[in-house]
């Protein structure tokens, strides 16, 4: 194998290969704690205004998130896929699966751009300065959708990483091919938190009173 | 393979331009530059702080205004903690010496060193910019909703220079712990391991699990200000005390991060002067640990006096005195390491034995502290800034030294003048007890910080206070000239000048670029110190 490690302080790949992957889940334990910390605060304030909390998820928009749980799952469907087939080798196989998770990202954040765009004509992001409600607990609601904006603008902040992370795999590369599967394996764990973390946020801003 | 072989007997001898340094990815280098940065840091901490010890001489504001004085206490708290204290022994110390101690011929991740270093001097010098510019008066807690509602300065950049900080303190610690699980050379077993290497891949751990926590919540202030999103604002419904909950989940372990390194150090230094095996290795390696896990569940001990609820204070004041016997194992460890031991005290260990001494009364003032009773009289007083100088300057910073002069000789290959370095850490010793421990005694008689102005009767502890800052300033500044000075002009160092054992100790100094010119096996346990080695 022409493949040769990254780093001089490995004597062989496969070691490297074990490092990488354990440095990359170590990285993922402290994106667990980012967001960790982010959804503690949402418990605790949901804790203390039930109602108000229930009555802003259902002022969201569910079949577009329903829709776009489907595109997400299905995009981590598609990075196994190639993460898999590049580890056997068929590297024009795991291009088009790569193309196909990048793509699928990317109509994830054209729903959720366009389900901006609904809310912020429907009065629902306080913290732009639209906020049409007038109801009972204003205010607590205005806080759940400020919750709401923040958590999903910060998970598509970790999409758009990934798709720009998976479009680049993709492109033609003169590197090893064991070197270039190792990588896709890496940015595929990535992709699958991400993935996770939305599973995560679905039913925490969607389905809070269904 | 034919390539022409250039010089490698050391490191320095791969390129001496600035670009062989700004473009390296040798752990040994990206020390060096850390080392730079981190002294640049540590001086402007130290002159905000030496200004704020001239204004309080006097109990009126003649010097600076009230604004001007909160400014530089954010500043010396901001640049001290995330600047100096946090990367201090891991990134300078750590960096060079964790591959050498693990037998290793670099770190998993050189690039990821490299890297870390740059996102470290990008954030640290916007925020540096920030605080200047704008003048941030929070402190460097960033307390809300004084951050998010009432501060006028530039708050959201310099917490968002902060938070970019956060991400090179990560890079590290990922660094650390898979270069710990992955690069220990044949032999070199856990429990073989310097204790050292034990303490950096426990303030790995640290790192790793509570920067994020960090950057959410300094998110979240930032969210606050630009948008007004209101989590942490009464006035909104949000919880003020949410922000609490979250800083202090990062900011007490962050303590931990700023002394499990000086207690691996220290660890080092007295087995090397004592000509004895460090006492107790598994329990010293263990606690360390246990420091590590037990510092996750005492943050509410910042909280006393919030309004939390009594019983969650209860429980923190119980688990607060815990985390006191991880660090009384090693206290005792230590002593019993002396016990019958063969002492010499060249300047390393003249260091490590004021850690000693003065991490021991930190954590005596710990414990008041810990008390629920007594921190509702001491919260927010002198006695809290006393305690904690203790354990960081007194504690860390000493360590910091302990171990600069320690390995100085491997880093450089130069000898630093004997002499000089025993009075730089005599009067580091003399300079630090006579700053801070007045503090005790006026946050006992009720003084509260964070005032440029006190009434009169406190003059004379306050004057005390800021002559030993002056004898302390000058002890700092010594080492800056004679290791300077040693840098280029000091006698060769051998390459093991102390006769210490550990693999660092079995390359030549300074190491070759590869760090060694066969690579090591480990056949027995760390410290074999005469008389006793077998462990």
């Amino acid at each position: 194998m022409s493949d040769i490690p990254v780093s001089k302080a490995f004597a062989d790949t496969e070691r490297e290969t074990e490092a990488d992957r354990f440095g990359m889940w170590i990285f993922l334990a402290t994106e667990a704690m980012l967001f960790g910390a982010i959804l503690l605060g949402y418990f605790i304030l949901r804790l203390k205004y039930h109602d108000a909390f229930a009555a802003g998820s259902s002022q969201l928009s569910l079949p577009l998130a329903t829709a776009n749980t489907a595109i997400l799952l299905t995009s981590s469907f598609a990075m196994a896929i190639g993460a898999e087939t590049a580890r056997s080798g068929a590297l024009r196989c795991a291009h088009r699966a790569l193309w196909a998770t990048a793509l699928l990202g990317a109509a994830f954040l054209a729903v959720k751009a366009y389900e901006y765009h609904d809310d912020w004509d429907k009065g629902l992001l306080p913290a732009l300065g639209v906020f049409h409600y007038t109801g009972p607990n204003a205010g607590e609601m205005a806080l759940f959708l400020n919750f709401y904006l923040a958590s999903t603008a910060l998970h598509a902040t970790h999409l758009l990483i990934g798709i720009l992370m998976v479009a680049f795999l993709a492109l033609p590369s003169r590197l090893p091919t064991p070197r270039r599967a190792r990588r896709i394996e890496s940015v595929g764990l990535y992709w699958h938190f991400v993935d996770i973390v939305w599973v995560f946020l679905f039913p925490l801003l969607y389905l809070v009173q269904r | 393979m034919t390539v022409a072989a250039p010089d490698r007997s050391t490191y320095f001898a791969e390129g001496a331009g600035l670009r062989s340094w700004l473009l390296t990815t040798d752990h040994k280098r990206v020390a060096w530059l850390y080392l730079v940065s981190l002294t640049f840091f540590f001086f402007i901490g130290g002159a905000a702080a030496t200004l704020m010890r001239i204004e309080l001489v006097t109990p009126q504001g003649d010097l600076l205004t009230d604004d001007a004085y909160n400014r530089l206490f954010t500043i010396h708290g901001i640049v001290m903690v995330w600047f100096f204290l946090v990367p201090s022994i891991p990134a300078t110390l750590g960096n060079f010496l964790l591959p050498l101690m693990l037998g290793a011929k670099d770190v998993a991740f050189p690039r990821l060193n490299l890297a870390s270093w740059y996102v470290f001097v990008f954030g640290s010098l916007f925020t540096l910019y920030a605080i200047i510019a704008g003048g941030v008066d929070t402190g460097w807690t960033f307390y809300a909703p004084l951050s998010t509602v009432y501060a006028n300065g530039h708050v959201s950049m310099a917490a968002a220079g902060v938070f970019i900080v956060g991400f090179s303190t990560i890079m590290t610690g990922i660094n650390f712990i898979v270069t710990t699980h992955k690069l220990r050379a044949p032999g070199q077993t856990w429990f073989r391991l310097p204790i050292f290497v034990w303490t950096l891949y426990a303030t790995s751990l640290v790192m790793v699990l509570a920067t994020p926590v960090l950057a959410a919540t300094l998110l979240l202030i930032v969210l606050d200000r630009l948008f007004g999103i209101g989590i942490f604002d009464p006035a909104k419904g949000g919880d003020p005390l949410l922000f609490q909950n979250l800083f202090w989940f990062y900011s007490h372990p962050a303590v931990y991060i700023m002394i499990l390194p000086g207690m691996g150090v220290v660890s080092e230094v007295i087995p090397c002067f004592a000509r004895r095996p460090l006492f107790g290795y598994k329990l010293v390696a263990y606690s360390s640990i246990g420091i590590a896990v037990f510092g996750f569940l005492v943050w509410g001990h910042h909280m006393f006096v919030s309004g939390q609820s009594t019983y969650a204070g209860v429980v923190f004041s119980f688990l607060s005195f815990c985390v006191a016997i991880p660090s009384a194992i090693k206290v005792f460890n230590w002593a019993m390491t002396l016990r019958k031991g063969q002492i010499s005290f060249e300047t390393p260990m003249l260091y490590a034995l004021g850690f000693v001494g003065l991490f021991a009364m930190g954590g005596f003032a710990g414990l008041f502290l810990a008390a629920l009773g007594i921190d509702v009289d001491l919260h927010d007083t002198y006695f809290v800034i006393a305690h904690f100088h203790y354990i960081m300057v007194g504690g860390m910073v000493t360590a910091y030294m302990a171990g600069l002069h320690f390995w100085w000789p491997k880093l450089t290959g130069r000898l630093y003048s004997e002499i000089l370095g025993k009075i730089a850490a005599g009067l580091a010793f003399l300079g630090f007890n006579l700053t801070f421990f007045p503090q005790f005694v006026l946050g006992w008689l009720g003084m509260p910080r964070r005032y440029h102005t006190y009434p009169p009767e406190f003059q004379v502890w306050n004057v005390l206070s800021s002559a030993g800052a002056v004898v302390l300033a000058l002890a700092y500044l010594l080492p800056l000239c004679y290791l300077g000075w040693s840098l280029f002009r000091g006698a060769r160092a051998p390459g093991n000048p102390w006769g210490a054992t550990g693999l660092e100790w079995r390359t030549t100094s300074p190491p070759p670029e590869d760090n060694f010119a066969i690579p090591p096996v480990v056949t027995g346990p760390p410290y074999a110190y005469a008389p006793d080695v077998t462990e």
